[in-house]
């Protein structure tokens, strides 16, 4: 690996990290798609801040370009209060409009001003190590390195020193309240980390994929736990993976590196989702499975004990009635009877099927039950 | 303007550009209501962005810039895309917020892959792509307005085929269900509408900006009437008329991309619908709110003077507003209050800066103070309240 692509891997890794964070609230508190609004809404912030500086890692673009996004959350809750439309519909009505007036503003202006589109929407990069911070002479690093350090060393502080107010606040928002922390003040505290981030974000992956790496580590991190501390590092574990894994697609398709890492992102999701230890699709069909075969036990041994009390029906206990006896599938119906063999419930002396002490309790229990 | 007009009537690409723009305001006008009113305004904006990477592909695999094909792509992808994120708010604890953004952007990104994988390639540096993203209705062809119709037509079709259906599907689903309309088969029928009215508008609007035609016209719609028929009415002629007027203004203007200027329109009649829309407009709602503080500020003014001139048991002596001041007003609002009265002939000014209440104004607030006085008794009949003010006069 070349230094440049050691560092773009690095800017890569620290965004993403960066993102998961607040990701993993926005998560819980159903405040994905505010975040959506946000990172597009927040490119007339940038555009216009980028006419007034000329610089697009200036600080005051950086705040200009944050304010747009808490107003972006502003007018949706303000529209939305207004009761004439809902919240969803508000999202839709808000960011749409501004970002339309930030793509405008910068195709009227692009041939004088050094600002893409692309750059701005999509982000590139493979430009960022060409971008260096210079102290004294010495070359210290590129710039996004320190600008997503510093973003996530905030985000990482602010949710250590809130921890117990965010967490109460997302989980019983009700009890929250009646203990003094304004639902407001955490609202639009979490507003203004998600703008700062995507802010901070969108130089590197670009104004609309930061949203997967808002939402796609953390929701995959939140069908991996039920623990918001190892959620929120679990989410950022992630984040970064998705990240370094693909620097390397986008390495090896020669594509869009943003592009790569949203789909990484998706890729980890994907993978959570079906194979998530507790939650996932194949642990629940599994787990259907099991339980299928365990309530055929059962039904097995009760009707085993029926038989038992009714004298004279001894043709019944027979495998091979048994199918008919319970409309079950034949193979089905084998397959339960060596399961309960194995287990102990029954045993088999010339096709007669007769109950374990062990299968009798069962059924016993199942009865009771 | 007038010498311009028929010039634009001639011009082949405004023509098609106009026609291109009036299906996609048409379709997703109408295909928006019902978005709109089922709560699901985003889904449109996940299904729009899910269906880059189904139009990079279906070129990656034709290598055919035909906008049939590249739209059938689209329609494949946003499909996938709405089932995913119907999948995953079914079988995950992930709520619909988190799926939609999920979707939307990472099929966005997966689109943003294939799309540089393909400028990378040496036969398809004209694929012309990129007009996906915003839009161009400038380089709409007869053949995509053909294609736009035929989906346009497809949406259309299904309104007026399931009007009753859906109706019923958007206000009562569970009244539906009972009834023994199929209910999830109807919802997969509306999905796919509003995918193809995405669809419609990808190459004049772009996969950004397109949810933006499915929310607006049905929101600014929904603030004119309570009526559903009149609101699909009313969001396609929004849609329409947005769609028309921004991509003639984006072809006439040079860099004015189609997409954001058409979004600009239709917001803007969404603002003009929210302030000014009769009953529900917050212009309307403001003046009514502000008349009905008028009215409860003159009503403790007035019984204010009542009760001051029932204490001095005279209809002559003068008070001075300074006394009034105490109900927590500023004086220039109690004196603007007072003259209302007095061309009402409630009040009466004695001299500078002293008011009394006349007769009618003891007889307009009398009953509401004997109501008062009574408890829960009713306000009594005006007549009554004169009699009683007539007592009071010297």
């Amino acid at each position: 690996m070349t230094a440049p692509q050691v560092e773009i891997q690095l800017i890569a890794a620290i965004v993403a990290a960066a993102c998961a964070l607040p990701g993993a609230f926005l998560v819980l508190r159903r405040m994905a798609l505010i975040s959506d609004a946000i990172s597009h809404a927040m490119l007339l912030g940038i555009v216009v801040g980028f006419f007034l500086t000329q610089d697009l890692n200036s600080p005051l673009l950086i705040i200009g370009a944050t304010l747009t996004g808490l107003l972006t959350a502003l007018l949706v809750e303000l529209l939305h209060r207004t009761g004439l439309v809902r919240e969803d519909a508000a999202i839709g009505l808000v960011f749409p409009a501004l970002f339309s007036i930030g793509v405008i503003l910068i195709s009227r202006y692009a041939g004088s001003v050094h600002l893409d589109t692309d750059v701005v929407l999509l982000g590139e990069l493979a430009f960022a190590p060409f971008d260096r911070v210079v102290v004294a002479g010495w070359d210290i690093g590129p710039k996004g390195l320190y600008a997503g350090g510093v973003i996530l060393l905030i985000n990482a502080a602010l949710i250590a020193l809130f921890y117990k107010e965010l967490k109460l606040a997302t989980f019983d928002p009700g009890l929250a309240a009646a203990l003094g922390f304004s639902p407001a003040a955490i609202h639009y505290g979490l507003m203004g980390m998600t703008s700062l981030t995507a802010v901070g974000a969108f130089d590197s992956v670009g104004a609309i994929l930061t949203v997967a790496l808002f939402i796609a580590p953390a929701a995959a991190a939140y069908l991996l736990t039920d623990d918001l501390a190892r959620m929120l590092l679990l989410s950022a574990g992630l984040g970064i993976t998705a990240a370094l894994s693909g620097y390397w697609l986008a390495f090896l398709l020669d594509a869009s590196i943003a592009g790569s890492m949203a789909t990484m992102a998706g890729v980890i999701f994907g993978l959570a989702w079906c194979f998530a230890p507790e939650r996932g699709l194949v642990a629940a069909a599994r787990r259907r499975a099991r339980q299928r075969w365990e309530f055929a036990q059962r039904m097995l041994a009760i009707h085993l004990l029926n038989h038992e009390r009714q004298p004279g029906a001894e043709p019944e206990l027979q495998v091979e009635h048994l199918w008919q006896e319970l409309r079950w599938d034949r193979g089905f119906a084998t397959r339960v009877v060596s399961l309960a063999e194995e287990r102990g419930l029954v045993t088999r002396q010339d096709g007669r099927l007769e109950l374990t002490d062990r299968g009798r309790l069962l059924a016993q229990e199942s009865l009771l039950a | 303007m007038a010498l311009a007009l028929p010039d634009l009537a001639l011009d082949y690409t405004l023509r098609t550009v106009a026609l291109g723009a009036m299906l996609l305001g048409l379709s997703s006008g109408v295909v928006g209501t019902y978005a709109v009113l089922r709560r699901e305004s985003l889904l449109g904006d996940a299904m729009s962005h899910a269906a880059l990477p189904g139009i990079a592909l279906a070129f990656l695999l034709t290598r055919s810039k035909e906008s049939a094909l590249l739209l059938a792509g689209a329609v494949a992808a946003g499909w996938l895309g709405a089932l995913l994120v119907s999948a995953i708010t079914r079988t995950t604890r992930v709520k619909l917020d988190s799926a939609l953004g999920l979707i939307l952007s990472v099929f966005f990104g997966f689109g943003l892959v294939l799309l540089t994988f393909i400028q990378k390639q040496p036969d398809a540096s004209q694929a012309g792509l990129d007009r996906f993203l915003f839009g161009q209705a400038a380089s709409l062809l007869r053949r995509d307005v053909q294609v736009m119709a035929a989906g346009t037509v497809a949406v259309l079709l299904a309104v007026l085929l399931l009007w009753k259906e859906f109706k019923l599907l958007v206000f009562d689903p569970d009244f539906a269900r009972v009834l023994g309309l199929r209910v999830r088969l109807l919802e997969v029928i509306l999905t796919s509408m509003i995918v193809l009215a995405i669809v419609v508008g990808l190459q004049t609007v772009g996969v950004v900006l397109m949810s933006a035609m499915v929310v607006a016209p049905a929101a600014a719609a929904r603030q004119w009437t309570d009526r559903l028929g009149l609101m699909v009415l009313l969001s396609a002629l929004f849609g329409v008329v947005a769609g028309m007027s921004g991509a003639l203004l984006s072809s006439l203007t040079p860099r004015l991309p189609t997409g954001p200027t058409i979004v600009l329109v239709v917001s803007g009649l969404v603002l003009v619908s929210l302030l000014f829309a009769p009953n529900r407009g917050l212009v309307w709602n403001w003046a009514r709110e502000r008349a009905r503080r008028d009215q409860v500020r003159a009503e403790g003014i007035l019984r204010q003077l009542a009760a001051l001139a029932e204490h001095h048991g005279s209809l002559e002596h003068g008070h001075p507003i300074a006394v009034l001041r105490a109900s927590g007003w500023s004086p220039e609002q109690i004196e603007h209050v007072l003259h209302d009265l007095e061309s009402a002939g409630y009040v009466r000014q004695v001299s500078a800066d002293r008011w009394v209440i006349t007769a009618e104004g003891m007889a307009r607030v009398r009953p509401a103070v004997e109501a008062g006085k009574a408890g829960n008794e009713l306000a009594r009949p005006a007549a009554r309240g004169t009699e009683v003010t007539g007592e009071g006069q010297p």
